[in-house]
């Protein structure tokens, strides 16, 4: 037997998925699509922030929405609103992944899209794990999960480029400290945008959908100089 | 269970990486991975030995290295371990906290047999 040798490799071990998500992402630029991965426990309050948002925001952009889940229970209630929406189904799986979206992103037409949601499985830790090629990781935490989670699950909300701390409305009757809570992410997360949101009162959610409205700006702009209209 | 998809990627970068250096057997797998990054050894070790049955990898020992999530504050200059983070620099109280290092989720190399000449194989 020939004697053992070293080969160096110093490669992400999700290297594929990332070379997926470069794709992805390429895709997303020139088509001037700003696309946003959101991510919460089950219950977090994605499907809302969904609704809320595409109530808000459908008169001045085109909206879509993909949605990474086992039934079309999630995707019937956004298909309601009248925007396009895409189940991919994840077969059970924990996460979703960049081949799974880059699966879906030709049953959607891109020309036609500003904002793409893309609602990942419901799971504080799988998701982490994976880039998708979007240009904004949102994470949704609610205070009755507690102010607790960035210390437990600190993967997720080191990937983080938004959080939303949801359900502001039970500050009142929780023991949940905003200052603990938002420390850690910080820490975790250098200069994460942060906007306290009830989805069911509509507190806060305006500074959410100007924010949204300001990176749709921004990636048009972007678009339009990388590929000029003639 | 994301370990499923993780080991996936795994064993297609490690066969990768054999292939070019033309190894007839891989023997091992050099993993460095940060705390901040949430697999379960255990469990990569559990998908690893089925998925890398009948490959040049099949039996291949994975060695992992794991690195503490470590914080810097940048009041005091004080690094810290992820345990005793509790939102502050449990040394001076401050909040000018980051994340030092643990970020890590690489293979950094694998260990081989073989005569290191490529052989690239026809297309079937």
């Amino acid at each position: 037997m020939s004697p053992s040798r070293k080969v160096k490799v110093e490669e992400s071990i999700t290297s594929a998925n990332d070379a997926i998500a470069g794709q992805i992402r390429a895709r997303l630029d020139d088509a001037g699509v700003f696309a946003i991965n959101l991510m919460a426990s089950p219950g977090g309050g994605k499907t809302s922030l969904i609704l809320r948002t595409v109530d808000a925001l459908k008169d001045d952009l085109r909206l879509a929405a993909v949605d990474g889940d086992v039934v079309p229970v999630d995707v019937d209630k956004i298909a309601t609103r009248g925007i396009p929406v895409e189940l991919i189904n994840t077969g059970g799986n924990c996460h979703l992944d960049a081949n799974m979206v880059q699966t879906a992103l030709p049953r959607l037409d891109l020309t036609a899209i500003d904002l793409l949601i893309v609602e990942n499985v419901g799971n504080l830790i799988c998701p982490a794990s994976f880039d998708l090629g979007v240009d904004a990781n949102v994470v949704i935490a609610s205070v009755p999960e507690g102010d607790d989670k960035p210390y437990k699950y600190p993967a997720m909300f080191r990937g983080a480029d938004v959080l939303l701390l949801n359900k502001v409305d039970y500050l009142a009757v929780e023991d949940f400290d905003v200052d603990y809570f938002r420390r850690g992410v910080e820490a975790l997360n250098e200069g994460v945008a942060f906007f306290p949101i009830s989805c069911r009162t509509g507190e806060g959610l305006e500074a959410w959908f100007d924010w949204l409205r300001g990176q749709v700006r921004a990636k048009r702009a972007q678009a339009s100089v990388a590929a000029p209209l003639s | 269970m994301h370990e499923l998809g993780i080991t996936e990627q795994l064993l297609e970068l490690t066969l990768r990486h054999a292939e070019e250096a033309g190894a007839e057997r891989v023997t091992r797998l050099n993993l460095v991975i940060g705390e901040f990054s949430s697999v379960v050894d255990e469990s990569i070790q559990f998908y690893w030995e089925m998925m890398a049955e009948d490959t040049l990898a099949a039996g291949a020992e994975l060695n992992f290295t794991r690195v503490p999530g470590r914080f810097h504050c940048a009041g005091c200059d004080t690094d810290f371990g992820l345990a005793e983070f509790e939102g502050c620099c449990p040394a001076c109280g401050g909040v000018e906290v980051s994340v030092a290092d643990g970020k890590q989720f690489q293979l950094e190399s694998i260990e081989v047999e073989g005569s290191g000449v490529h052989v690239p194989q026809p297309e079937s």
